[in-house]
């Protein structure tokens, strides 16, 4: 008798556990940001503002995030990467396992010392990369990353439209995420806790 | 102290010439640089009396200025374009500010301190073609902060 109530028990038990992991299981992980599963850039050798040798597989661990852009924007640029300063700070801690990354589409005006004045400027552990200027369209290519100058009216006053998507990558380096460039930081801090809590 | 320094802002906006100027101009401001950048954006809000269009603008700080329009398209590509001239529809308010119109500093002189202010030049063209230069005093606001 007293085995019977125990079985029973257990049984019941289980019981009420199964409807909660049903629920778990059928909750899939979900973004605010659109899916995506690519190979973009990765293993595209690039330099880092600090001189030395870049590819993605440098963060394995972390998520990356990838922005496009120059430092001659005057608005959409700087208001991602603040937004990304913001996304660092929400994620307190988690931010070590973060690192923001801002290619240049325009290495012929972002010299490496601009670049390495320009992104740490966001939050010092922010990365400016480039490649040489006759390299950029197959790095961009490699990203599938969309941009075209504009002719200024003079020369060296051309501007550069471009995408202003940003990629997250996840701690196993591979791309996950197209983040579009009206998502709030809250929503990336979302995602890039969602992206940390699935590599465990 | 934001109230004091747009206080500032709207008693800074003399005219240039003898006439007195049909625009307001608040909440003027330009980004900050790190040194060796060589473009930033200027903002500001604008409301004219009578119809105007604001034609040129010059600044100590750049070799150049233009008035420029940005928008993201669907596909989340931001493009930017120079416009001739920007239409100040009479009692209307005109903002230049991010995700939208910005004055473009091109050919910068020297670093845009934050917390420094600086001066920008506009010159409006009234429906007789008839030009006036006001200036406005602008607050050089950080790089990385909200706007």
């Amino acid at each position: 008798m007293k085995n019977f109530l125990l079985l029973a028990l257990l049984a019941f038990l289980a019981a009420c556990g199964a409807p909660e992991d049903a629920t778990t299981a059928a909750a899939a992980p979900s973004f605010h940001a659109k899916e995506v599963q690519a190979h973009y850039g990765e293993g595209f050798a690039m330099t880092d503002h600090l001189g030395q040798r870049r590819t993605l597989a440098d963060w394995r661990g972390k998520v990356v995030l990838v922005f496009f852009g120059y430092t001659h924007c005057p608005d959409a640029c700087p208001s991602a990467l603040y937004r990304f300063s913001q996304v660092m700070e929400l994620l307190g801690r988690e931010a070590e396992q973060v690192q923001v990354l801002f290619i240049t589409l325009d290495p012929a005006r972002d010299t490496p010392e601009i670049l390495g004045n320009y992104a740490p400027a966001f939050n010092p552990a922010f990365l400016g990369l480039y490649v040489s200027p006759e390299r950029t369209p197959e790095m961009a290519r490699a990203f599938h990353v969309f941009y075209q100058v504009t002719p200024g009216q003079t020369p060296d006053r051309y501007s550069v439209d471009h995408s202003v998507s940003t990629y997250a990558y996840d701690p196993a380096g591979h791309l996950r995420l197209e983040i579009p460039h009206t998502a709030t930081p809250d929503e990336v801090a979302d995602d890039v806790r969602q992206l940390l809590l699935e590599s465990g | 102290m934001r109230i004091f320094f747009l206080f500032l802002t709207l008693l800074c906006v003399p005219p240039v010439g003898a006439e007195v100027p049909q625009v307001q101009v608040t909440d003027a401001w330009v980004r900050a640089t790190v040194p060796g950048q060589q473009a930033t954006g200027a903002f500001m809000t604008l409301q004219s009396a009578a119809p105007l269009k604001l034609v040129e603008v010059r600044s100590p700080l750049a070799a150049a200025a233009e008035i420029h329009e940005m928008q993201v398209d669907e596909k989340d590509v931001m493009r930017m374009r120079a416009i001739s001239q920007l239409d100040l529809p009479a009692g209307k308010t005109t903002r230049l500010e991010p995700g939208g119109l910005h004055i473009m500093l091109l050919g910068l002189r020297a670093e845009a301190k934050a917390g420094e202010r600086t001066t920008l030049t506009l010159v409006l063209e009234d429906a007789a073609r008839q030009r006036q230069e006001i200036a406005v005093n602008a607050e050089i606001r950080p790089l990385n902060a909200p706007h």
